[in-house]
């Protein structure tokens, strides 16, 4: 499948606000985003299966209010539940930034350790230890993984912004051991936490305490992806941090480029 | 019409960053003594039926909206 072909559903509802930095990232890579809200999926406006892509944005679906994230999952599951299990299935792919990797979270599809999609939350993303909305620019460095950006990734220290007040990873702490040691098994864990040597170091360089400093992470597949970083904000020049300093690296192009590739070569 | 609160707390042993931050903040302001604080979140429901389906639908609630098993524990208390 060519790139141009490459349909991607950016889906939202109300207090969903990274669609169009998300929009604009991904037409410029010659892709073909649009924004839909959950309403048309559920009303059938629109169809789950003309994507090849379903990407979840940043933001504060429904406030926030509850947990982060778990209004916008409830709806998803009380709605267009069966259609998404089955673009899973089909192992097309979903994204989820910042808000979008808690609804994935909340909806029991993430970590996704032991089953496609688990009834009850396998994790959490809990409030950060500091107890403090993190927005700032931090120092990633990637796993060996199975998520389809791993090659397109540089193998030093990179840095991506993030901007979230519910960021810390969390396994249930009775089988914590057991299943963080599957998820390394399995390639799940696609970035972690490091300071600027890539150490990994508590906070402030893991920004929000997640266990094992996992910042970014996808199901057993590879096909369903969750991250704390914004990719859509390091992905111009004009948003890199360090472009001025003569590093004209904008990790957030990887991650995409990584992705599209993948649906090239599969679809 | 059944009277129901739903009390919404981190199981033991999780750390609660809020609650921890109104621990230091009370030591700041001098007050001595405080050696835990606890927060829950309380939700307050009248249901229709009888408070067997109450308690039934309220549990419903807490799993598929109000906590979440890793780190939450819930308790229904029907009026």
């Amino acid at each position: 499948m060519k790139t141009e072909d490459i349909r991607i559903a950016l889906l939202r509802i109300e207090g969903t606000n990274c669609e169009d930095e998300s929009l604009n990232a991904l037409k410029s890579m010659g892709a073909r985003p649009e924004h839909v809200h959950l309403n048309e999926l559920i009303r059938k406006k629109r169809n789950l299966e003309d994507y090849q892509m379903l990407f979840i944005p940043g933001g504060f679906s429904a406030g926030d209010y509850i947990r982060a994230g778990i209004i916008f999952a409830a709806r998803i599951k009380a709605t267009i539940k069966n259609d998404l299990l089955k673009f899973i299935e089909d192992e097309k792919i979903v994204l989820g930034v910042c808000n979008g990797f808690q609804v994935l979270t909340e909806l029991g599809i993430l970590p996704g350790i032991e089953n496609l999609w688990e009834e009850h939350p396998g994790a959490v993303l809990a409030p950060n230890i500091s107890n403090k909305f993190e927005c700032r620019w931090i120092y990633l460095k990637k796993e060996r993984s199975v998520c389809p950006f791993n090659e397109t990734l540089p193998d030093k220290v990179f840095s991506m912004p993030i901007a979230h007040a519910e960021g810390r990873f969390m396994l249930p702490e009775n089988r914590e051991k057991y299943l963080l040691e599957k998820m390394i098994d399995n390639g799940q864990i696609a970035f972690r936490y490091v300071d600027r040597e890539g150490n990994f170091e508590g906070y402030p360089w893991n920004p929000n305490g997640s266990l094992y400093n996992i910042a970014g992470l996808c199901n057993m597949t590879g096909n369903v992806i969750g991250m704390m970083p914004h990719p859509e904000r390091a992905f111009f020049d004009f948003q890199n941090l360090e472009f001025w300093r003569g590093n004209s690296e904008t990790p957030g192009r990887y991650i995409f480029e990584g992705i599209l590739k993948h649906i090239s070569r599969k679809f | 019409m059944v009277k129901v609160k739903i009390y919404i707390e981190y199981k033991e042993g999780v750390e609660d960053p809020e609650a921890l931050t109104v621990k230091k903040s009370l030591s700041l302001l001098g007050f001595e003594g405080i050696n835990s604080v606890k927060i829950s979140k309380v939700y307050e429901m009248e249901i229709e039926g009888n408070k067997n389906s109450a308690r039934k639908k309220a549990v419903e609630i807490c799993e598929k909206l109000l906590a979440n098993p890793v780190i939450h524990r819930y308790e229904v208390n029907v009026d």
